[in-house]
């Protein structure tokens, strides 16, 4: 799987994703900068975490301008699977690929702390190999992290089953202490319609080596890799 | 021309610093604070644009309609 990771000014979750992807097999992955113009060549790209362009205006509203982002739609219409983490995931939100929008945590904190999320569907490149139900502990590190849309939009992500993941307890309940960032119904990552383009605030990058405390974020890209090398017709 | 544009967060949407500013004047003995809203100010001088154009970059980029709205006045 040939992958792409964009580097923004700001970005800083770079080298972890792409060290993430590189302790995979088959996989290549390389750093691609904001002003280049195309991502053709490439099965899968990623869209770090950080705080690109030091989130002025609003989180990921002027790295919605970068001139690779033109590519990155280019992409997500012609189904190449696209996944943005935590500020790639306001970026995504910013430039129209994902409904909603990421505003100020809740209780107004920065969250950099181990979480649990619930996986709620198998039925995406993203999740496949994941059973629906699963509880992940995945790493947070955000302030404006707190999952925000229109009741109309909410009843749309529910009606097309496109939240993938919401923070649970370990039991796999929602509750109202298992959210870190008081975000619409616990939602903590999302994919759109076509479900090749996904946002998550959490970082499965950060989560792919015993050292690290957790290895669940290799189910992520295992899924990805997966669908990349099998297409959609194996899951589970 | 000068321009003001002033962007805030949609009544619906939560504003968490708001709230919390809110508390502080009461700390601070102000009391009877019903409601605090926290917005954003930008000033900006242009030639050439017509308002339509600086209504798009309003709602392109420098306010988010998903959680706010925006005021455009032209000053002078």
């Amino acid at each position: 799987m040939r992958c792409a990771v964009l580097q923004f000014p700001g970005s800083n979750g770079d080298i972890d994703a792409l060290e993430a992807l590189r302790s995979f097999e088959n996989v290549t992955a390389e750093l691609v900068w904001h002003q280049e113009k195309s991502l053709d060549s490439f099965e899968f790209i990623l869209l770090p975490g950080g705080f690109s362009y030091g989130d002025y205006l609003r989180c990921g509203a002027i790295a919605r301008f970068s001139p690779i982002m033109q590519a990155v739609q280019k992409a997500a219409a012609s189904g190449t699977l696209i996944l943005g983490i935590c500020n790639g995931f306001q970026i995504l939100c910013e430039a129209g690929l994902l409904p909603g929008t990421l505003i100020r945590n809740r209780n107004l904190l920065f969250r950099c702390e181990e979480r649990l999320v619930r996986v709620e569907t198998s039925d995406s490149p993203f999740t496949k190999k994941i059973s629906s139900g699963s509880v992940l502990h995945l790493p947070i590190a955000h302030g404006e992290g707190c999952y925000f849309a229109k009741e109309e939009t909410l009843q749309e992500l529910h009606d097309k089953d496109q939240v993938l993941l919401r923070y649970a307890t370990s039991k796999g309940e929602i509750t109202k202490d298992a959210n870190p960032n008081g975000s619409c119904e616990n939602i903590a990552g999302i994919c759109n319609q076509k479900r090749n383009v996904f946002g998550l605030m959490p970082h499965p990058e950060r989560a792919c080596d015993e050292l690290l405390g957790s290895t669940d974020g290799r189910m992520i890209f295992e899924s990805i890799l997966d669908h990349v090398h099998h297409g959609a017709g194996t899951s589970l | 021309m000068k321009v003001r544009i002033t962007i805030m967060p949609q009544a619906a949407v939560l504003d968490p610093a708001g709230v919390a500013t809110a508390h502080a004047l009461e700390h601070l003995g102000l009391h009877g604070v019903s409601s605090l809203r926290i917005g954003k100010l930008i000033e900006l001088d242009i030639e050439g644009a017509t308002e339509e154009e600086l209504h798009q970059a309003c709602r392109d980029l420098l306010s988010n309609p998903v959680m706010e709205d925006y005021c455009l006045e032209v000053i002078s």
